[in-house]
């Protein structure tokens, strides 16, 4: 029913094809279902209306008339236009001459601003900065609770008063970066619906206060027609300085990123990939667009997995598989890089058509730990000759593991699966599959 | 305050010239445009056409909605425009479902089972939490007895939270911390509610956005663990969704369909300016009645939801 956007500008384009030129009928048609194909994506309807229109009068104007493929030229017309939309130049955070950097996070209710928040902060960290949160949510029921159980996970400090005054937060939690030598300053506040005009006084108040050298906008990925009305009011409100997409591990197409933009024009600077702190991403205009137009997010994921995944270490392990001498050794560092990459189903999320073929397929820490605690547990020899794993040393390696036999039977079995399935997938070709084959081996739930 | 004013719709943006145009007038040339004639003409769908997908009804739905509307035009012919409009508006109201006796929206109805077992599934932050506070305390203020199941043991301070919901409505919750397993905090809880022989459970999940399929599976598990203890439960799923999601609410209805039958969809967060038109296609696709509306943070804020109302409130301004 929700066909998405490639496959609607493939049909449009197929009105077009076959024909040497387009006329003016046809490529009235194919406005038409590239319109419709923009609403399906949630963008909104008078910036797909005059994105629309905007398509026309290039096609019209350009060569695509007198062109052999005239589909192709009006997909790389229309591409080409989105990621103009989306993107100008890439704009990072901006920091103070003077620390401490003070960074505003606002947005809806539930939009993931202190998720985003937290993992901003562990970003920053990351970077070597020395960052402080603070609290500034002083309605929601535990929310204060829930920035001080992420803070600790990354280790960073938060700033809090008992007394419900959002504004006194900030102003105080400012005072104790400086005295604490802390450089960033990252204010989390409540939700806020943009049409409660004490709750946007309170962000303005906050923002006169604490002069804030970033202001985010965190926006969820998976928002309607509203999204202007929204994102234009805040930014009359606070003119922030930049936009937070959230929950882009969902199978949502974003076109509310390309509204947002076109109403504020105002840089999309991050997005955020699922619930842990590591899932945070710069944005790519292009992949945003790929995604829009229902290409799949190919480009962020080799890149991704790229950054972790070591060309050389890869093609090592291919040699293995292919020489069947892959044994528990590679396969304990495999599970090491895994870990490095993140989220294994943001990963695999990224690709077109993954999905489905994933079914029943996570990968998570907790599922990590038994099977690193197993394969520490044997000797060096047992790892690499998984075939000397006897009755008594199964139970040894159970005992000195934690688990049990059946576990570490389970383990060798599905690591001889795993070998079987990366040998096939390796006919098939390719990295992906093969960190596809990994991912399955150590299958089973996230939580 | 009035059901339309508290869905806020009566706060009209100020908006950049260019970008909006009025919906004044859309009534006024939805008459003009349609009196005296068999058929609506472009210009009037266009306009019908804008209002519904700007309420995110969704263009397959629109297009649904529009040919419902020329049939019926074209059958009864020689319609004035307040015709039209009461047309229109009772294609859109057949297609939301209604509630069932089984499973009655109102608080102070009598149940058909003892305990009525209530599961609150959706994806991340659309208001499940905040749902059941408010649910809690309606069903306690009918007379009900509640207890409260902290099943989402993911989400930071998740627990936390519903605690404090529980406090506010005075009903107990069972919970069993932040990373114990959610199948046997549920299965606590509906045990605990049995024993104690409550009216009403009401078990908070965690968000999770339906295309992780483990996180999915998660949730059939709860689901079945607590037909162990209590027959036929869950007796209602309720699907709690954000009236400020588009689209995408579809593909949400229908995975969490899928790995549990919902019964049921509240939509949260109306108090804004989003309409939550999608819910009109998912109630009709998947043959399931809203039961709640979502109007703000506080307890109060949840009304049953009408179906009237609710059309009334996407042709107003
Ligand atoms: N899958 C997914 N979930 C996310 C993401 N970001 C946040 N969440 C989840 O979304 C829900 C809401 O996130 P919060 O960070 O509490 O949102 P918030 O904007 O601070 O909410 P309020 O303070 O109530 O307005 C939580 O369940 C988060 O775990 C994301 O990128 N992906
Ligand atoms: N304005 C408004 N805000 C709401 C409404 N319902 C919930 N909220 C707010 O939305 C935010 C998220 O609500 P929660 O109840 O935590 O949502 P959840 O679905 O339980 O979130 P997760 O458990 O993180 O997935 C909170 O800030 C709530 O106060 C509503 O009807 N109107
Ligand atoms: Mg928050
Ligand atoms: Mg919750």
């Amino acid at each position: 029913m929700f066909d998405d956007l490639s496959g609607r500008f493939g049909s449009a384009f197929k009105s077009l094809s076959g024909q040497s030129k387009i006329t003016d009928v046809n490529i009235a048609e194919s406005v038409r279902e590239i319109r419709r194909a923009l609403l399906d994506a949630d963008v909104n309807y008078e910036v797909a209306r005059e994105f629309t229109r905007k398509i026309k009068a290039e096609a019209d104007g350009s060569g695509v008339l007198q062109s052999v493929s005239p589909g192709q030229q009006f997909t790389k017309i229309v591409y080409d236009e989105l990621i103009f939309t989306l993107g100008g130049q890439k704009e990072e955070i901006r920091f103070a001459n003077v620390p401490p950097t003070v960074i505003l996070i606002a947005g809806l209710q539930g939009s993931g601003k202190t998720t985003f928040a937290a993992k901003l902060a562990k970003y920053l960290k990351d970077k070597k900065y020395i960052p402080m949160l603070a609290a500034a949510d002083v309605y929601r029921p535990a929310a204060v609770e829930q920035l001080k159980t992420l803070a600790a996970q990354i280790n960073v400090p938060v700033f809090s008063l008992e007394e419900k005054n959002a504004l006194k937060v900030a102003k105080e939690a400012l005072n104790e970066a400086r005295k604490q030598a802390c450089n960033v300053l990252i204010v989390d506040t409540a939700g806020r619906l943009h049409v409660d005009s004490e709750m946007m006084d309170e962000v303005a108040a906050i923002k006169d206060a604490i002069k804030p050298n970033e202001i985010l906008f965190v926006v969820d990925s998976m928002t309607g027609q509203d999204a202007v009305n929204t994102a234009r009011e805040f930014n009359t409100r606070i003119d922030f300085d930049g936009v937070v997409l959230t929950k882009l591990d969902g199978d949502t197409r974003g076109g509310a990123a390309l509204s947002i933009k076109k109403v504020v024009e105002k840089p999309i600077k991050f997005i955020s990939t699922g619930e842990k702190l590591d899932a945070l991403s710069e944005f790519y205009p292009d992949r945003m667009a790929q995604r829009i137009l229902g290409m799949g997010d190919v480009v962020s994921l080799v890149e991704k997995a790229q950054a972790q995944f070591d060309e050389q270490e890869a093609r090592k392990l291919q040699s293995k598989i292919r020489t069947d001498s892959f044994n528990l050794e590679d396969f304990y560092e495999q599970l090491q890089q895994i870990k490095k990459m993140g989220s294994m189903q943001d990963l695999m999320g990224m690709i077109p058509g993954m999905g489905n073929a994933l079914k029943n397929v996570e990968v998570g820490d907790d599922t990590l730990k038994p099977i690193e605690a197993i394969i520490n547990s044997m000797t060096p020899e047992e790892r690499r000759k998984p075939e000397l794993l006897n009755g008594n040393r199964k139970r040894r390696i159970a005992t000195g593991s934690g688990t049990t036999v059946r576990d570490v039977n389970e383990l060798m079995k599905q690591f001889e699966q795993m070998k079987k399935m990366m040998k096939t997938m390796q006919k098939m070709g390719g990295m992906g599959r093969a960190m596809h084959g990994l991912k399955n081996m150590v299958a089973t739930k996230r939580r | 305050m009035g059901f339309l004013e508290k869905l806020g719709f009566k706060k009209k943006e100020s908006l950049e010239a260019g970008l909006e145009k009025s919906r004044e007038g859309i009534v006024g040339k939805l008459s003009r445009a349609i009196a005296g004639k068999d058929k609506v003409d472009d210009e009037v769908l266009d306009d019908l056409e804008e209002i519904l997908i700007r309420s995110d009804v969704g263009v397959p739905t629109t297009l649904k909605i529009i040919k419902r509307v020329e049939e019926r035009v074209a059958r009864d012919k020689y319609l004035n425009s307040s015709e039209l409009q009461r047309i229109l508006r009772e294609e859109i109201i057949t297609l939301l479902k209604e509630n069932t006796l089984e499973r009655p929206a109102e608080f102070d109805a009598e149940l058909p089972n003892h305990p009525h077992v209530v599961l609150i599934v959706g994806v991340n932050g659309v208001g499940k939490t905040t749902t059941i506070g408010k649910l809690a305390n309606l069903y306690k203020l009918a007379g009900k007895s509640v207890v409260l199941g902290a099943a989402d043991t993911f989400r930071a301070a998740a627990v936390q939270q519903l605690t404090i919901w529980s406090q506010r409505a005075g009903v107990p919750i069972i919970q069993q911390g932040q990373g114990a397993d959610p199948a046997a905090v549920a299965y606590d809880t509906v045990a605990a509610a049995k024993s104690r022989n409550a009216d009403v459970v009401l078990i908070d999940t965690a968000g999770r956005l339906h295309n992780k399929t483990a996180l999915m599976d998660e949730l059939t598990k709860i689901k079945r663990v607590i037909g162990k203890i209590v027959n036929d439960s869950p007796h209602e799923v309720i699907l709690v969704l954000d009236a400020s999601t588009g689209q995408n609410a579809m593909l949400q209805a229908k995975a969490f369909t899928q790995a549990v039958d919902i019964t049921g969809l509240a939509l949260t967060k109306l108090d804004g300016t989003a309409r939550g038109g999608i819910v009109i296609g998912i109630s009709s696709e998947l043959n399931v009645p809203v039961k709640y509306i979502g109007v703000g943070e506080k307890i109060e804020d949840l009304q049953i939801f009408d179906r009237i109302s609710f059309v009334e409130a996407l042709f107003k301004d």
